[in-house]
């Protein structure tokens, strides 16, 4: 499956995992406490941030912020309306600032070392005698079964279109459901036969 | 164990398939993503606290970075869009429709996950939706409902729908309806 992170490399993408989603969270958290001057500088530093990486990087990065564009036409109106342009537009400065640094981080982390920070947050968990090979199991499932259950999605559409003229609706899901419920089982089973998903107990015969 | 935790997976794989497929269309030409219905689907099919977890490893999977959001979204940016507090508590609703459909056992099934997937689909989520937006926004709480009224109707519907589809689920694989077991 194809992750957002951006194919065009910059150096961000050799900085430490860790340590951009620790300065995300930080600048997340500073971005409600700037007045609107603030914020206008806050959001030209990352327009500066992702010019770093070349313009065809900031594009992508551009192109990720459109989906705010309803939010910003409605801000625009109301503030518009009401007059208070200077609190409209931090509104409208935060919102696109906030979403364009978390983008960042994503467009410049690949999906390997966000695992592997998920694995060091999960450390507390098996100090405290749970196990996280499940989870990671359980990520790896569902990048490995997403495409599956797209495809028998798609076939049950095809299927519906052949029996039907009308088009296919919301009963597909039933099936596709039904389908996701027995490949689990099949998987559990096959899991099961090759000793299941928990480590071996220590001095445990049967490892349960 | 490891049943829980396939069915956890593949469902959680279930609500992703839901929004990579293109958007279904209601009889009266509505288009619809699905992707919301699998939420509610994970609650009322694998009970309050597998739905939960089928829904949080979903939602973990996207601060990983997977487009797997309807639309192709995804990422970190998912976590602080106006919309995000929809998206927040997508496991509070799971988790509450799986436990309403769990507890409330008189009456036919459609109805009780229908029912359930109002009060954790609807009331809960929106009321995630609306405290979320009115962060982002700077508005109030009140204002912000109005604002999302429009989207009621199509979740209402996609509740019902939840119900006939759990409905019809049970019927064919009754052992897999865990939120009863």
């Amino acid at each position: 499956m194809i992750s957002l992170t951006s194919p065009l490399e910059i150096w961000a993408h050799r900085v430490p995992a860790g340590a951009k989603l620790l300065a995300l969270s930080v600048l997340t958290v500073l971005l409600f406490r700037l007045d609107p001057a603030g914020l206008a500088l806050a959001f030209l530093a990352v327009a500066c941030l992702y010019l770093t990486g070349g313009l065809a990087f900031a594009g992508q990065g551009a192109r990720h912020l459109r989906l705010l564009w309803p939010f910003l036409l409605l801000v625009a109106l109301w503030h518009g309306v009401t007059g208070q342009f200077q609190a409209g537009a931090a509104i409208a400065l935060r919102l696109l600032t906030m979403l364009a640094l978390a983008n960042f981080v994503t467009m410049t982390t690949r999906l390997t070392d966000m695992i592997v920070v998920l694995t060091w947050l999960l450390a507390p968990l098996r100090r405290l005698g749970l196990s996280t090979c499940a989870v990671e199991l359980a990520i790896a499932m569902v990048l490995r079964f997403t495409p599956m259950l797209v495809e028998n999605g798609q076939r049950l559409a095809m299927s519906w279109r052949a029996r039907s003229r009308r088009r296919p609706n919301w009963r597909i899901v039933m099936p596709m459901a039904a389908l996701a419920l027995d490949d689990a089982d099949h998987v559990a089973e096959a899991l099961r036969a090759r000793g299941g998903i928990l480590p071996p107990a220590k001095g445990g015969i049967d490892g349960t | 164990m490891e049943r829980d935790m396939t069915r956890i997976a593949l469902f959680a794989a279930l609500i992703a398939a839901l929004g990579l497929i293109p958007s279904l269309t209601l009889a009266f030409g509505v288009p619809i993503t699905a992707q919301s219905m699998g939420v509610m689907l994970a609650g009322a099919i694998l009970g309050a606290k597998r739905g939960a977890l089928a829904v949080l490893l979903f939602m973990a999977l996207v601060a990983l970075g997977l487009p797997l959001l309807a639309g192709g979204r995804g990422g970190l940016g998912a976590f602080v869009a106006p919309t995000s507090g929809f998206f927040l508590g997508w496991p509070v609703a799971a988790f509450v429709i799986g436990l309403i459909v769990e507890r409330l056992r008189s009456g036919p099934l459609a109805v009780t996950v229908a029912l359930a997937s109002i009060i954790g689909g609807i009331v809960v989520m929106y009321a995630f939706g609306i405290v979320g937006m009115s962060i982002a926004l700077k508005k109030t709480l009140a204002e912000c409902a109005v604002l999302v009224t429009a989207f009621i109707p199509g979740d209402i519907i996609k509740a019902v729908l939840t119900g006939l589809i759990t409905q019809a689920l049970a019927r064919s694989r009754p052992a897999a309806l865990l939120s009863r077991q």
